[in-house]
């Protein structure tokens, strides 16, 4: 039974001996040891976070890379499409142009081709007319040398002078 | 919990190898029936006479009957108690032993003098006279000494107690540092230095991966905070951290010291219910003191239960507060003993069947159950340690 019954003595060293064991470790041993395990930890798990954010934005940057990209490329399309327009409307906007040009040209020509048509007919007229009195001159020449022709033609003249 | 795998597989090679011990033991017992008809008496009586194992016997009291025995009980309760001596080697004079100082408060104050002084006698024998008192030494306990000798020589007076003899002198206060004083301070001064130096590496090396010494223990430190503290205070842990490695250490330190057969080690410190009790006790304040009103309450006027319940409750809960850090002393003190008891009952089988043909089997036992008390080491400082978180967080829960 000596065993079960505590010995005075080993009780008060025990007792002072872990008390002071207790004293020294909690605060030369655990405190910088479980602030420094603590700290570590967070640092740990600051940079898993850190490198969770990092993988984030890298995708988030790739994705908006390739937003841009396709953004870019439908732009292009886009701006192809416009000039393929644009294009498209000047062409027709020339060829109704030149047509209307053209026309307008055709129409003056025309003009000019009734003009000078007009202007040639009436030099024709001048000239038939200019001609026909020369004939007409010298026929008369012709047919008054006698002077009874004249007298007769007078006298026909005189007639148609009456009748009108 | 991890640790229930290693106890089952554990569990059951120790059983294959008693049962192998056993038959062993049995077939011996056959064999040798002749020669030695007592082997089969319980371990404590058997006597076989021999002139080596008498050499060993000389602390075994005055009883005339056993003079010339091997008495296996006083040889283990000698191993497994304290004492004033702690033998490096060989024994008593022949030995080098370390006299560790006496310190008694006497009647008449502070007596002070070294253990050489009684010459290793344990008989009550040798009278050390100081400051005008007179002191015995008897099974490693100092009395006042009689004024005459008994009939065997000692003065001290015996009465017959359950068939034990027990020492009927006054004893003086006893402040001595013991083996078990010295091995515990010894304890106390390696776990100061080793970690205070790995706080310095920490501090040293702050964020950094732990190296040497640091990165062996920070698995341990790990292991307290999450598997020890963590499930059983939960947010609250880390106010008794310092505690909770502090005993863990302690219990883990002094119990492979123990394990230790030789200078410092061999002293029988967690397997002395006065360590136990002290560590036991330190739990029992922090539950009491730190115990919030919850706590209180389901002790004295236990919620949800009819109102006579609760009065007959009362006092079985209060009881219980107590029954916890009695059963947290002698589970730890029993189970290191034990061991001890063990280990060195089975290097005894070679005295009991005085034959040297035992000693290997015998050896061998006590190496296989030698490892196994290293674990058991381990599991004890993890069992109170757990223990103890888990009482002080009953006593800090919050309840929703």
């Amino acid at each position: 039974m000596d065993l079960l019954v505590p010995e005075v003595g080993l009780l008060v060293w025990n007792s002072i001996a872990f008390l002071l064991l207790l004293f020294l470790l909690a605060k030369f041993a655990w405190k910088p040891i479980m602030k420094s395990i603590h700290e570590r930890e967070q640092s740990i798990d600051d940079a898993l976070n850190k490198a969770e954010l990092a993988k984030q934005e890298m995708a988030r940057l790739t994705s908006q890379n390739q937003d841009l990209m396709q953004q870019a490329r439908a732009e292009r399309d886009e701006i192809l499409k416009q000039a393929k327009t644009l294009k498209d409307s000047i062409l027709n906007e020339a060829k109704k142009q030149a047509q209307v040009e053209g026309s307008k040209l055709i129409e003056k020509a025309k003009i000019e081709i009734e003009n000078q048509k007009k202007v040639a007919l009436a030099e024709v007229k001048d000239q038939v007319s200019t001609l026909s009195l020369e004939i007409a001159e010298r026929v008369l020449r012709t047919q008054l040398d006698d002077k009874s022709k004249q007298e007769a033609l007078v006298a026909n003249l005189l007639k148609d002078v009456e009748l009108n | 919990m991890d640790f229930n795998q290693v106890f089952m597989s554990k569990v059951k090679k120790v059983i294959v190898a008693f049962t192998l011990l056993i038959a062993f033991l049995s077939i011996k017992n056959d064999t040798f029936a002749q020669v030695d008809t007592v082997s089969s008496l319980p371990v404590d009586t058997a006597v076989t006479a021999t002139h080596d194992a008498g050499a060993v016997a000389n602390h075994d009291g005055g009883n005339t009957e056993k003079e010339k025995g091997f008495d296996i009980t006083s040889f283990i309760f000698h191993h497994i108690s304290d004492s004033h001596f702690f033998t490096l080697f060989g024994h008593g004079e022949h030995g080098f032993t370390l006299h560790l100082p006496i310190i008694l408060w006497t009647d008449q104050g502070l007596v002070t003098f070294s253990s050489s002084a009684f010459k290793f006698n344990d008989d009550g024998k040798e009278v050390v006279e100081k400051n005008g008192q007179r002191f015995v030494m008897a099974h490693n306990k100092i009395y006042y000494a009689n004024a005459t000798p008994n009939e065997h020589g000692a003065f001290v007076s015996h009465v017959e107690k359950d068939g034990a003899e027990v020492v009927t002198n006054v004893r003086p206060l006893d402040f001595s540092i013991t083996k078990n004083v010295f091995s515990m301070l010894l304890s106390v001064v390696v776990l100061v230095v080793m970690f205070t130096s790995i706080a310095s590496s920490y501090s040293k090396r702050n964020g950094k991966s732990p190296k040497g010494l640091q990165s062996f223990l920070e698995p341990i430190i790990l292991f307290v905070r999450d598997d020890i503290a963590r499930p059983n205070l939960g947010h609250k842990y880390s106010a008794f951290m310092p505690y909770l490695l502090s005993v863990f250490f302690f219990i883990w330190m002094n119990n492979v010291l123990g394990l230790v057969p030789f200078f410092p080690g061999g002293a029988n410190v967690t397997g002395n219910i006065a360590l136990t009790s002290v560590l036991a006790v330190c739990t029992y304040l922090i539950t009491t003191f730190k115990g919030n009103k919850h706590y209180w309450k389901h002790i004295f006027w236990m919620p949800g239960v009819p109102v006579p319940m609760k009065i007959f409750l009362a006092p079985l809960e209060l009881i219980g507060t107590l029954t916890k850090p009695i059963a947290l002393a002698i589970r730890l003190f029993a189970n290191i003993t034990a061991g001890h008891i063990l280990v060195m009952s089975l290097l005894c089988l070679i005295f009991i069947f005085n034959s040297l043909w035992i000693a290997p089997a015998s050896i061998f036992f006590a190496v296989f159950i030698g490892l196994i008390e290293f674990l058991v080491a381990f599991i004890q400082a993890f069992i109170f340690t757990t223990l103890s978180a888990l009482f002080i967080g009953m006593a800090v829960e919050d309840h929703h």
